[in-house]
């Protein structure tokens, strides 16, 4: 139980940063896992193809609020084509403990919700912005 | 108790095993049931000596293959208090049961408009089915909602019901533990000129059925809850809708004649059993059906009223409003399905905790997410108990639960 749940995991649960909504996001997405519905929103501000600024909100278990903190520290200040190229097993190395396949989704879904608000992200540079912004 | 349960344990081989040096406190029988080794000795007896297909060859085994099979279906349609085997048809499991009906005299019988009713605890089992036909050919869905008590709330089932075609609905909760009492819902449902499809996957297990007493229309069960195998199942029926039904699946079996220009369909139950049966499965289930019997449902039902109200008591005495319990509170309303929740701690932290101790509970939404929408909360554990569970086992939860408590606490 250690293995999982190690000091620095709980920590992130119990207090996990970029906690909160952020103002005037420029991209937002709330992903959900199947397996236990649990739901997180996870918002974006970019500034010159840097993501300036990143929030989430939603419950969830330890091991999916850690890696929402932990993956938000990580991209806050990176330009988005870096964070673009984040990949699971990345997450999974910034986690640092061992998942097993059930509850990898818990894991992966602040990945999976980050990937989804950058694609929206990049659908809406393609296209032309619609009236207000996209929340 | 009127279970010697020591005596049933020794009958389950992965109960004697341990996990992390802990013995394996199983508490998801409402997800899925262990077996028995007569189960297990059965399915192997079949096809070590007497394994053929069924219905088709003339030569010995295939003979014995089939009367096995054939009487597998006779236990089945005893124990579930239906007279004639010809109205018992195996499926894969009650989904495909439900699915059946949808498919087969949804399609048949019901037109856009018309109102099927279904009940915020049903099991997404019996949701989806009836959304796709909802898709197809618009029928609409009622709900009828749950009480504080998670109860079915009745108050307005007169008006819910009123011009409604079908009503749909689960014998007991696999998230609730509640038990529905079926005949005056089915006699509402006749008055209102609905017929009723009953999901009895989470009562057959655990209390005498008699389908005929609930004067139901459907009846949809699946093996694996209640001892048998998996990759069986089978839906009850009337007579007389299972003969003006058309069939489900064409293929071999399931037909009388086939022609260039056409088929004909085979006698009930064949009539809907296309390809080749869960064979091995079916004699599975009829062993775990003997199993049951031998104990007695009146006794396995009084053994785990008994245990749910131990259960219920020693969860409200060390955690007191510390833990949501979602259910009835009353024994007499309700099963050993128990579902629960530290407010501050997620479920899935909650069994993982157990887990580490050998103890096994199911947590997510339980295959019901409009339930969870009106509990308004994601996902809960849910320990679930049968035959071989004792207070030993609650104990064990209560004090992994202790534990995980105190991980989590913030
Ligand atoms: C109430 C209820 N209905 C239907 C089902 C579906 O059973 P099966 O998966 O065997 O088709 C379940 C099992 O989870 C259930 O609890």
């Amino acid at each position: 139980m250690d293995d999982l749940y190690r000091d620095y995991i709980l920590e992130h649960y119990r207090r996990p940063h970029n906690f909160g909504v952020i103002d005037e996001p420029t991209a937002s997405f709330e992903g959900s896992n199947p397996l236990c519905g649990d739901r997180i929103t996870v918002q974006l501000g970019i500034t010159d193809g840097v993501v300036e600024r990143v929030g989430f909100t939603g419950r969830g278990c330890a091991i999916s609020q850690a890696s929402a903190s932990l993956l938000t520290d990580e991209i806050k200040g990176k330009p988005v084509a870096d964070v673009a190229a984040l990949r699971a097993d990345d997450l999974l190395d910034l986690l640092g403990i061992d998942i097993s396949p059930a509850r990898l989704k818990c894991a992966m879904l602040s990945h999976e919700t980050l990937q989804k608000a950058l694609a929206e992200t990049d659908a809406a540079s393609a296209t032309p912005a619609p009236e207000g912004s996209p929340a | 108790m009127s279970l010697d349960v020591a005596r049933i344990q020794a009958d389950f081989p992965i109960l004697t095993e341990t996990r992390n040096g802990n013995r394996l406190v199983y508490l998801d029988s409402a997800s899925s049931a262990q077996k028995p080794v007569s189960v297990m000795a059965a399915m192997d007896e079949l096809m070590t000596h007497s394994y053929a297909n069924v219905h088709r060859g003339v030569y010995a085994i295939a003979e014995e293959a089939t009367a096995r099979f054939e009487a597998a279906r006779r236990s089945v349609a005893t124990f579930i208090g239906a007279g004639d085997t010809a109205e018992l048809v195996f499926t894969r499991n009650a989904t495909e049961a439900i699915n059946l009906v949808a498919y087969s005299w949804g399609r048949a019988n019901l037109h856009a408009g018309d109102v099927v009713v279904l009940t915020e605890m049903e099991h997404h089992a019996n949701i989806v089915p009836w959304h796709m036909l909802a898709a197809e050919i618009g029928i609409e869905l009622r709900w009828i909602p749950i009480d504080d008590e998670y109860r079915l709330d009745l108050s307005s089932l007169g008006q819910l019901l009123d011009g409604a075609a079908l009503l749909a609905v689960t014998a007991m909760s696999n998230v609730l533990g509640t038990v529905n009492d079926i005949p005056p819902l089915v006699a509402a449902a006749r008055a209102a000129g609905a017929a009723v499809l009953v999901d009895a996957s989470q009562a057959a297990p655990h209390m005498s059925i008699d389908v005929q007493a609930w004067g139901a229309d459907f009846v949809a069960i699946t093996a694996h809850k209640m001892l048998g195998p998996s990759g069986i199942g089978a839906l009850w029926a009337r007579r007389e809708l299972l003969e003006a039904m058309p069939p489900f699946l064409g293929g071999g079996e399931m037909i009388r004649d086939v022609r260039k220009d056409g088929f004909t369909t085979n006698e009930l139950p064949w009539k809907f059993e296309a390809g080749t049966p869960a064979i091995t499965e079916a004699v599975g289930w009829g062993a775990a059906i003997d199993y049951l019997e031998a104990l007695g449902m009146d006794a396995v039902h009084e053994h785990e009223q008994a245990l749910t109200s131990y259960a219920l008591a020693a969860l409200a005495d060390r955690f007191g409003d510390g833990l949501t319990v979602y259910g009835p509170r009353s024994v007499d309303l309700r099963g050993g399905v128990i579902s629960f929740l530290f407010p501050e701690i997620h479920a899935h932290d909650v069994s993982q905790v157990l887990d580490e101790e050998g103890i096994c509970v199911r947590a997510g939404h339980h295959c019901a997410k409009p339930l969870m929408k009106v509990l308004q909360i994601p996902a809960t554990s849910r320990a679930s108990l049968y035959v071989y569970n004792n207070e030993a086992d609650v104990d064990a939860l209560v004090e992994g639960l202790s534990k995980a408590e105190k991980f989590f606490s913030i």
